[in-house]
């Protein structure tokens, strides 16, 4: 298939329809938008189901329904909206169905505006609902990674039935640049995917032997019933880890003297620097955390070559990732940080100037 | 022989949890005598909310949701969207309908869903403990209105099947009460009826169910169905307010 | 090779659509492309602006801080954006909007009375397609034939006269960038 130019907003949608998305709903917010328009454009055309909800609670709650019928269904927003839903998502890690939810994140906190950021790290990869959960978190780098993500996402979902965010931003969500799609999922495809849930989830039922009560819930009023709940979903968390682990290491050689740590848009950043800094012949690199839960720790103990005297770490927020990036270092060397907030994106130019001053 | 009471298929056998005198397990049976007697039972599925029914996924013989506070009318429209072949309802209480769910109910209700909501109204919050609800009447005494519910700073009580019988996309609302015998005879020819209209893809239906709380009110189930005509009714008055079926608009 | 572009001007004024077909040209010759617009309540009637990269390897940054191209539909865009030029990069701008243009002398500078132009073409509309003109006289970035090809593809059937028009602003446009 040829490339098309597109916004990421836009290719992550028409990606999930064509991995077998056919129920969306959502609440309007920027930078988010196009996604839903698109959305609302695209979902009849495949008899699918668009809804724009009247809340953002009630999106993630729709999504929870849908979930528990065992259909692909998609939810999208930017950080205030996903704040709203969060309960929702702990429902659903709770009741462990499978669910995509998109952030394109934006400055905060509170209303913030609606520039580029990346402030919903914790939020995402350390709960943001209450309880015991975990999300599996995507993190692209640019509008065909988003578009990939959003089929690797439901098919995440479905394995470990537990819902999976991929934390985009307003850059990645706004920008254009050519996408490649997978060929669209087939009604039969569809029909089958739908078919594999039906031992769990909420489908018509029929008499005698298979009769079935299935319940899509969360509740267990019983501590011991509820502690082995939890120790099952932890189970699950413990594959998790030990499969899902996705970063990219950019230009890493025993030369390097620094190692980046960065993802998402940040990523793309440091790679423009570390690029202007290999012509000076000073050695840079870089690990990227593609998914950052579960979050590759040992990938970037790993990765500190022998002449690296510091670890750097750079993100559009406070330093949210940098308490992993201290974990996986296990204080071997020094891990610095530096950030930008406000929805203001740093530019290479100012990456490579941290980064000289450190030779 | 012919047996003239028995257990509804639509009912598992877990036995209720209510407490004595609580009238939530006959409006349960009234809801699952109806599916059962519209051949519906295995193309059903219901929503369970938080509150004393939050079990209710329990009790139901088919397959159930439980819902987050006051969400059970947006997961009910996610599970009729994903499913339209099978029959949704859910069934609440005031606190989860009234107060924390408020949105929900209005927009499911504004969109004409295909559901059935079954609204469970006795004036008080009963799992937490007997806390005001929205429907909680002027001056009622509750834990969190202990000098009596006053209008000047808390407002009236919400009156929900009026409230939602200015929307224009209602199929069917109508609020009937349990207190008695012929209410009870009343009440299962109007859930039968949110059932035949739900079963028939007619449109959103909602029947309101006066009920009581004797563990919270303090009071016997005798007396509390006594306390419930003489203040309850005068107030939320029973009727119907909205059947396209029949031409009451 | 790198190019990197930023197109800025009022609103409505398509600064938006001169990065968008360049990215979409490059594209189609099989270049790396980005395209990443300012959004938000600018847009409506403010300062707009986008940055564009056309490269033969992966775009690391879409972030365009030192342009390579400067496209300046007003003078504020000038004023914002002039000075970070690379040395040796291009400015065009539209001297209709840009009443005190710009005193660098390192850069090339095109200056154009570009609304003049593009409505004795026949539409104000097509000032955008003379940007992108001008952008492939002086440079080689994109070819001519592409963006014939691409405008064609959809605009043939649709609104022809529109289209005759569009590729006589980018002819145009080649002849101002090759003086």
């Amino acid at each position: 298939m040829a490339k098309i130019l597109m916004k990421g907003n836009e290719a992550v949608a028409e990606a999930a329809i064509r991995s077998g998305c056919r129920l969306y709903f959502a609440y309007p917010i920027t930078p988010q938008s196009e996604l839903i328009e698109y959305m609302a454009r695209m979902m009849p055309k495949v008899n699918g189901t668009f809804l724009q909800a009247e809340s953002e609670v009630s999106a993630i709650n729709m999504v929870y329904g849908a979930a528990g019928c065992g259909k692909r269904v998609m939810t999208s927003s930017s950080s205030p909206g996903i704040s709203l839903k969060m309960e929702g998502i702990s429902y659903i890690a709770g009741a462990q169905l499978p669910a995509v939810i998109v952030n394109v994140q934006r400055g905060g906190p509170g209303l913030g505006d609606i520039q580029p950021a990346q402030g919903d790290y914790f939020q995402a990869t350390k709960g943001g609902g209450h309880g015991d959960y975990r999300l599996i978190v995507m993190a692209p780098a640019s509008v065909q990674e988003f578009a990939d993500m959003a089929s690797e996402a439901f098919d995440l979902a479905d394995k470990y039935r537990n819902p999976v965010m991929i934390l985009a931003d307003g850059m990645l969500g706004q920008m254009m640049e050519p996408v490649e799609f997978k060929p669209a999922k087939t009604d039969e495809e569809i029909a089958d995917m739908w078919r594999q849930h039906d031992s769990w989830c909420i489908c018509p039922n029929e008499d005698g032997d298979k009769k079935h009560h299935h319940e899509i819930n969360s509740l267990e009023i019983d501590p011991q019933v509820l502690e082995k709940h939890v120790n099952n979903i932890y189970k699950k968390y413990a594959e998790i880890e030990k499969n899902e682990l996705h970063f990219e290491e950019y230009n890493l050689s025993d030369d390097n003297e620094i190692l980046c740590v960065a993802w998402g848009t940040a990523s793309r950043v440091v790679k423009s620097a570390i690029n202007e800094l290999t012509k000076t012949g000073k050695s840079v690199g870089l690990i990227r955390p593609i998914n950052v839960w579960p979050y590759p720790y040992e990938a970037i103990a790993k990765a500190i070559g022998p002449k690296v005297k510091k670890v750097y770490v750079f993100e559009l927020n406070t330093g949210q990732m940098l308490d992993d990036v201290k974990i996986a270092v296990k204080g071997k060397v020094p891990v610095d940080f530096w950030g930008k907030v406000g929805g203001i994106v740093f530019t290479p130019a100012e990456i490579k100037e941290k980064l000289e001053a450190c030779f | 022989m012919e047996k003239i009471a028995y257990r509804p298929e639509s009912l598992t056998k877990t036995p209720f949890t209510y407490c004595p005198g609580c009238l939530h397990g006959i409006a349960h049976r009234l809801i699952a005598e109806a599916i059962e007697e519209q051949g519906l039972t295995n193309k059903m599925t219901g929503v369970a909310p938080v509150g004393c029914s939050v079990f209710a996924y329990k009790f139901f013989n088919f397959d159930m949701a439980q819902a987050a506070h006051g969400r059970a009318p947006a997961v009910a429209t996610g599970m009729k969207r994903s499913r339209p072949d099978m029959h949704v309802f859910t069934y609440q209480g005031d606190g989860d309908l009234a107060a924390i769910g408020t949105a929900e109910i209005v927009h499911a209700a504004n969109r004409g869903e295909r559901i059935s909501v079954f609204f469970v109204n006795n004036a008080i919050y009963g799992m937490t403990g007997g806390q005001m609800a929205p429907t909680t009447l002027p001056e009622m005494k509750t834990t969190t209105s202990p000098y009596g519910r006053k209008t000047d700073d808390i407002g009236f009580p919400i009156r929900v099947s009026e409230l939602l019988a200015t929307l224009v996309a209602p199929y069917y609302i109508e609020r009937v009460s349990l207190l008695s015998p012929t209410d009870i005879i009343k009440a299962k020819k109007v859930v039968s009826k949110a059932i035949q209209y739900n079963k028939e893809g007619r449109g959103f239906t909602f029947v309101e169910l006066i009920s009581t709380c004797p563990t919270n009110w303090g009071l016997d189930p005798i007396k509390s169905r006594d306390w419930a005509k003489d203040n309850m009714l005068p107030f939320f008055k029973p009727g119907c307010f909205r059947d396209k079926g029949e031409g009451v608009e | 090779m790198t190019t990197e572009l930023i197109c800025a001007g009022f609103g409505g004024q398509g600064v938006l659509t001169i990065g968008k077909f360049l990215a979409k040209a490059g594209m189609k010759e099989g270049k790396n492309v980005s395209w990443l617009p300012s959004y938000g309540p600018e847009m409506r009637g403010g300062t707009a602006n986008v940055s564009t990269v056309v490269s033969d390897e992966a775009i690391a940054s879409p972030i365009v801080s030192f342009p390579d191209i400067l496209v300046a539909l007003n003078q504020p865009s000038i004023d914002k954006f002039a000075a970070s030029i690379r040395a040796g990069g291009i400015l065009i701008y539209n001297s209709d909007m840009c009443p005190h243009g710009c005193k660098r002398e390192d850069i090339s500078i095109i200056k154009a009375p570009m609304v003049e132009i593009a409505k004795e073409i026949g539409n104000q509309m097509v000032l955008n397609m003379l940007a992108i003109g001008i952008i492939i006289g002086k440079t080689d970035i994109i070819r001519y034939e592409t963006m014939e090809d691409d405008l064609t593809s959809f605009m043939k059937s649709k609104n022809p006269e529109l289209l005759e028009l569009n590729l006589k602003a980018i002819k145009r446009g080649i002849e101002i960038g090759k003086q």
